[in-house]
């Protein structure tokens, strides 16, 4: 158990950390959300440029936080490139959780699934906002 | 040489917190520094819970029967024991409450949205706890009245010079921290309550971090209201006390309604019990009252003053040992004007994840906005870490969270 969680801070998250994947802006992004953990304010933007096939053609991050809030979004950004929204919208937390490689506890997986977080509500509201138009 | 430990028996102390002597995942002891989050509870709290539990629980105020005679002894007992702690009056004045929040709560309500007019101020600041800022904002919007902001130094203590300009005969309440939860910086109380009387404000004390490290007395300087918690006071959680002067209670409307705090019920209208069942509508916490009049015979058989001399010198060690790990800076005023609460950050760390490593050593420390995001916001910083010590606290604790530090610093590849 305390191997395990000896491990949090491995290189994969380290190097996450201290060198993200696509972390700034993109200057026309097609949707982006934010988001802030309350309870330690911990936030996360992401920006997604998705193409006319609802292929993620790039995927960004911006955020102030602690390394398992940064690295993860990193991660995301990574993973998530080249999919449909189809496939975001399949993606689950075990899924996030998974690409992390380490462990969390309970009261870190908030931190670790801020970015997921932030993706899923972006595109629920992306989702939302497309309904009256397809309909209409 | 002389030594602490000639003045203060701390081994001694902490055989009384059972809970203070484990050993954590990886088989490291446990250094509790989050103890103005919750403090532990003696032995002795422990020990009066379960004897009220075991032997003579039963419903206050109600029952003839003799289980209930001695549960209401106990009960007003503990009432005492609070009133002679803080220097109050009356037992009277002392009304049980689930804790500061709820003690807060009572008073914007009860007094606030009942006295307050548009026009009138409320001075506050911005290193409030949440819970002595966000009431207010609700009364204020409720009346009418506006809020004003005792501006800080640069080192976190309330900047007094425009005082003058802020306390004006608008001003009706001063809202005040007597220990701020984050910088540890304590307040002049009775200069500001004198200061706010001068011109015919009333001043309300958050006294939740100050009463168990600090000597209380509510009459001198005359105190309006005054909150804080059983919990960090090493009593049980659920309790918590708001004392305010007998007249201010009568004058102020009932917070919660129901029964006990009635005089007669009609069914169109009620009039009100006497203070402080006024305020205590429903059955009361009374055991975990009781535990908390336990602990305030446990903090008074060591002595207040001892406490706060011990923990004073732990704080100073902290803070040199602290000062010296790369990186580090401790917020807040110097170790002589605050209490032993210390709130720092790590340049390459945050505080979460400092928090978490120093968890691997068996260190617990709190790390976030400490329910203080407007004084985060003023500090520029989303979260610090806060390390705060209570008389259970040894040197070498002390010592094993600067160590922790620099460990963690290592586990993030700094110099």
């Amino acid at each position: 158990m305390s191997g395990t969680q000896d491990d949090l801070y491995d290189d994969h998250i380290l190097d996450h950390f201290e060198s993200p994947y696509h972390k700034g802006h993109l200057p026309q992004p097609t949707c982006s959300h934010s988001d802030r953990n309350p309870i330690c304010g911990d936030q996360i933007t992401v920006e997604l440029l998705v193409d006319e096939h609802d292929v993620v053609k790039e995927a960004f991050f911006d955020g102030k936080g602690c390394a398992i809030s940064q690295a993860s979004a990193s991660i995301l950004c990574e993973a998530i490139e080249g999919k449909t929204l189809q496939e975001l919208r399949d993606f689950q937390a075990q899924n996030m959780l998974d690409l992390l490689k380490v462990r969390l506890t309970a009261s870190r997986q908030k931190c670790g699934l801020l970015g997921f977080k932030v993706l899923k509500t972006m595109l629920y509201t992306l989702d939302e906002q497309r309904e009256p138009a397809s309909s209409g | 040489m002389t030594t602490i430990s000639s003045d203060f028996d701390v081994e001694s102390v902490r055989r009384d917190f059972p809970i203070l002597h484990q050993r954590l995942l990886g088989d490291v002891p446990l250094v509790y520094l989050d103890t103005a989050a919750t403090a532990h509870k003696p032995r002795s709290v422990v020990a009066k819970v379960v004897e009220c539990f075991e032997q003579y629980n039963s419903n206050v105020h109600r029952g003839i029967h003799q289980l209930g005679d001695r549960m209401t002894t106990e009960l007003e007992l503990a009432r005492e024991k609070v009133q002679h702690f803080i220097g109050a009056g009356s037992s009277d004045e002392i009304v049980f409450t689930s804790g500061t929040t709820m003690s807060l709560n009572m008073v914007a309500h009860g007094w606030a949205r009942k006295f307050l007019k548009p026009g009138d101020e409320i001075l506050l600041n911005s290193m409030e706890h949440h819970a002595n800022l966000v009431p207010w904002q609700l009364a204020a919007a409720a009346t009418g009245a506006s809020l004003k902001y005792i501006p800080l130094t640069d080192d976190g203590r309330l900047d007094l010079t425009t005082l003058d300009q802020l306390l004006t005969p608008r001003t009706k309440l001063l809202a005040v921290t007597a220990m701020s939860n984050v910088l540890g910086t304590i307040n002049p109380v009775a200069e500001l309550a004198e200061r706010a009387h001068a011109v015919g404000a009333l001043i309300c004390v958050d006294a939740a971090q100050s009463v168990p490290h600090l000597t209380t007395n509510v009459r001198s300087p005359q105190i309006d209201f005054l909150a804080f918690s059983g919990h960090k006071l090493y009593g049980p959680t659920g309790i918590g006390v708001l004392y305010a002067r007998r007249q201010l209670l009568e004058a102020m409307d009932p917070f919660l309604a129901g029964g006990h705090m009635i005089r007669e019920v009609f069914l169109d209208s009620s009039t009100w019990a006497d203070p402080p069942a006024k305020f205590e509508a429903g059955t009361c916490p009374f055991i975990e009252a009781v535990g908390l009049g336990a602990a305030i015979d446990y903090v008074q058989h060591i002595g207040l003053s001892q406490i706060s001399h011990y923990e004073h010198l732990l704080s100073v060690r902290a803070h040199e040992q602290l000062a010296q790990v790369p990186g580090v800076k401790i917020h807040g005023p110097s170790v002589e004007h605050k209490g032993a609460i210390l709130s720092f950050t790590v340049d390459g760390v945050h505080p979460h994840d400092l928090s978490d490593l120093l968890d691997r050593r068996g260190v617990a420390i709190r790390a976030g906005h400490h329910c203080t995001m407007p004084l985060h916001e003023l500090l520029n910083l989303t979260a610090t870490a806060r390390a705060s010590l209570a008389f259970y606290n040894t040197m070498e604790e002390v010592d094993a969270l600067a160590e922790a530090v620099r460990a963690a610093r290592q586990v993030f590849r700094l110099k």
